[in-house]
């Protein structure tokens, strides 16, 4: 630690003797480094290899279970021959170009939402594309006009079914957390207790809770003859329960704008929710940004619990094709990589995006 | 918002403009309002559910927890059979709930100390090694991580007929593990009086010791002495106890394993899951904890000659303890009710108890708000201790 504040001397000399004095400096410091750096070099040797040549040397991609069987590596031929199912889940195949272009344009928004932070002359955008976009989607998905066969949502799955769980959850969920925030930080004292009580009884129990709230309970509170769909349940128990978080994220960014900011607002007579608008949610949202993007990651893992009540997101898709023929069951390794590798792209690049995020914001306070 | 003005003496009575313009008079409408549509909302859906409730003949009330549950539980801590009652069965789901998360919150807090730890190193490949363990467990679902220890454990250990034998006595089966136990004695009811013993009376010497460390400045060897005293106090407990040596052995008896203490596969894997992907956040914990202390604590610490090792221990962590501890009380709160997920591992926690209890009875609106009134419990537990321990560590400033 206290050698961090020293300056670092100039690196000089060819590179191999740089590269000596780094070594020295950074793995051969003393015994017990020397010690620590000999039993790592040790723990990757005995790791890697036998990894690498399962996965990669004797591994086959050949998608029949008899060409699984003549190696002793991994199966991808297992995801080879199930992508489909995997990606899609049971989406009928000839329409599977439908749920590409709504997970496209899916992606196309959230980006967009996020390029907004850096380049501000996409700010006005973001609500015409999440306006639009989000219809969008619902047509390519069921479908049912211009042309596009109807596709009952029972039959959606897959990667398209996590996206849109856990994008959906998380901007509907936006409004009523914000509602929630300021419903928190408000002077009334029953609006107060309302959402205090909403967000620490959301925040208390485990999502799996909310889901079999939503997948058991929701029916009976509907009139008689009224049905909504387990999907619409489990995302509207999503929405339910991210918006509790999310209250508590815009908490955070709404307590970090000073007061006087809001004695400003009130000294040049704003209405309540002119000052909100103009003045304090500018603020407080540019700070929350980070902490937001991380709701959604964890949104986005947390959205595989739908399993548990009975939908195919892509964990339930690939147990799916696990249980699609009796010879595949043994291959769930390759089938839980492939899911995990594809979690982990996806979460791993938000987050580090998160964090560039807010070093970004960060920069603009120093100035 | 400013009230409306009136000339001294002014006898007009206000209009009606005039009060809904008054910033008092909107906050009451503003809530009566709410709490008026949050009522017709509720009153809404309790008539629905009262109604379809009756249209399916559900009775309402807890009596059912009375009733005979009548399905086994694979794993108690307590008696149970299927002879008893629904209540026994929630019971015996929270305790098996409550030893998952006991034993998750340890076994993540030491591994996430190394590997937080691990990443401030000094040493680049160690530093490395962690932040690859940490990044890679913290970004895949932790349902996932447990379908795939869940679905290793029985695949890849071998029937109890050939089990490994890693240590003596200590069995690897597709079936679990299975660990000797020493047979139940008179002598370890007394070693367990004497650890609580020890313990008070280390809490006794350590108040004597800073007492006298504040008096005179000499420091006590406390860790010496704690180590000591417990350890002490337990053995001489098992020697007066007649120093018992008969142990239960697990061993293979026609196709299955008998005797020994028999950890199941679902619990295994529930375990290693959560404490795997939990340690991954007690390591950021423990890293933002320790960066926390600015450098000035280092380096007046050495300005006043202490060693760096001391000073890691009396100046570093105390403060960032403070740091830390709260984000650590919200990641063990995070184990617990990631616990359930159990339900898909068929480990029966409290969740997956009360699910089946609900599907036996229909009675769904009782048993969701049974364990949902639990975790809110323990929610609302860890948020007051949260409270007492910021007020304790507080800086206490002039």
């Amino acid at each position: 630690m206290s050698e961090n504040a020293k300056m670092p001397p100039l690196p000089t000399g060819t590179f191999g003797e740089r590269a000596v004095t780094w070594s020295r400096k950074n793995l051969f410091d003393g015994w017990f480094n020397t010690l620590l750096t000999l039993g790592a070099i040790a723990f990757i040797i005995w790791l890697i290899p036998p990894i690498f040549n399962w996965a990669v040397v004797n591994a086959t991609l050949t998608p029949t279970i008899e060409g699984c069987a003549e190696v002793t590596g991994a199966c991808w031929g297992f995801v080879n021959a199930n992508l489909r199912l995997i990606l899609f889940g049971t989406y009928p195949y000839d329409e599977q170009w439908r749920p590409v272009l709504a997970m496209i344009v899916l992606v196309g928004i959230i980006c967009g939402s996020l390029a907004a932070v850096k380049f501000p002359g996409l700010r006005k955008w973001i609500i015409p594309m999440w306006v639009i976009g989000v219809p969008v989607i619902g047509i390519l998905m069921w479908g049912g006009v211009f042309g596009l066969t109807y596709v009952q949502n029972s039959f959606w799955g897959g990667l398209p079914l996590t996206m849109i769980l856990s994008a959906i959850g998380v901007i509907f969920a936006f409004p009523l957390g914000l509602l929630l925030a300021l419903g928190r930080q408000s002077n009334m004292p029953a609006i107060k207790t309302v959402s205090v009580v909403y967000i620490e009884v959301i925040r208390g129990v485990p999502l799996i809770t909310v889901l079999f709230m939503a997948s058991v309970m929701f029916p009976l509170f509907l009139p008689a003859g009224v049905t909504i769909d387990k999907l619409l349940r489990a995302q509207i128990g999503i929405i339910l329960f991210t918006a509790a978080y999310l209250a508590e994220v815009f908490r955070g960014g709404l307590q970090a704008v000073p007061r006087g900011q809001f004695e400003a607002a009130d000294s040049l007579s704003l209405s309540y929710w002119q000052s909100m608008r103009l003045i304090i949610l500018p603020q407080a949202l540019r700070l929350v940004i980070p902490p937001t993007v991380n709701s959604f990651i964890s949104m986005f893992k947390d959205t595989t619990l739908v399993v548990i009540i009975g939908l195919f997101d892509f964990l339930g898709t690939v147990k799916l094709a696990l249980r699609s023929d009796p010879a595949w069951t043994k291959y769930y390794v390759e089938g839980y990589a492939f899911a995990a590798a594809i979690f982990f792209l996806i979460c791993f690049s938000m987050a580090k995006y998160s964090a560039y995020l807010e070093k970004e914001l960060r920069k603009g306070e120093r100035r | 918002m400013s009230k409306p003005h009136h000339a001294p003496g002014d006898v007009r009575s206000k209009s009606l403009t005039d009060y809904l313009n008054d910033e008092n008079v909107r906050a009451v409408l503003y809530q009566v309002v709410a709490i008026g549509l949050i009522i017709l909302t509720s009153w809404y859906l309790v008539s629905n559910t009262l109604d379809n409730l009756e249209q399916q003949n559900i009775s309402t009330g807890y009596s059912f927890l009375d009733l005979e549950a009548s399905f086994e539980i694979s794993e108690s801590m307590i008696d149970y059979s299927a002879k008893s009652t629904y209540a026994t069965a929630l019971l015996v789901g929270l305790l098996n709930t409550i030893k998952v998360a006991f034993l998750g919150i340890i076994l993540c807090t030491i591994i996430g100390i190394i590997f937080g730890v691990a990443r401030l190193s000094s040493n680049w490949i160690v530093r490395k090694l962690a932040t690859v363990y940490v990044e890679t467990f913290r970004n895949i679902p932790v349902l996932l991580q447990l379908f795939f220890w869940y679905a290793l454990i029985p695949n890849s250990f071998p029937h109890p007929r050939d089990a490994l034998e890693p240590l003596p006595g200590v069995l690897l089966t597709s079936r679990g593990l299975y660990l000797p136990v020493p047979i139940a004695d008179t002598a370890y009811t007394l070693m367990g009086i004497a650890a609580i013993l020890a313990l008070v009376a280390i809490y006794f010497v350590k108040k004597w010791a800073k007492k006298r460390q504040d008096a005179t400045g000499e420091p006590f060897p406390m860790t010496a002495a704690g180590f000591g005293i417990f350890f002490g106090l337990v053995f001489i407990a098992y020697l007066l106890g007649g120093a018992p040596t008969e142990i239960d052995m697990p061993t293979l008896k026609g196709f299955n394993i008998r005797g020994g203490y028999n950890i199941s596969p679902e619990f295994l894997a529930l375990l290693i899951g959560l404490t795997v992907y939990t340690s991954t956040y007690v390591a950021e914990v423990v890293r933002s904890g320790i960066q926390a202390v600015p450098n000035g604590q280092w380096e007046a610490a050495d300005s006043l000659g202490i060693k760096r090792s001391v000073a890691l221990r009396k100046v570093i962590l105390p403060q960032s303890m403070r740091v830390a501890i709260p984000p650590l009380t919200n990641q063990y709160l995070n184990l617990t009710k990631n616990s359930s997920l159990a339900v898909a591992v068929g480990y029966p926690d409290l969740v997956s108890v009360s699910n089946t209890t609900m599907n036996q009875t229909g009675q769904a609106i009782e048993a969701i708000s049974i364990f949902m009134l639990i975790y809110l419990g323990l929610s609302l537990l860890t948020s007051l201790f949260m409270n007492w321990f910021n007020k304790k560590m507080a800086l206490v400033e002039r």
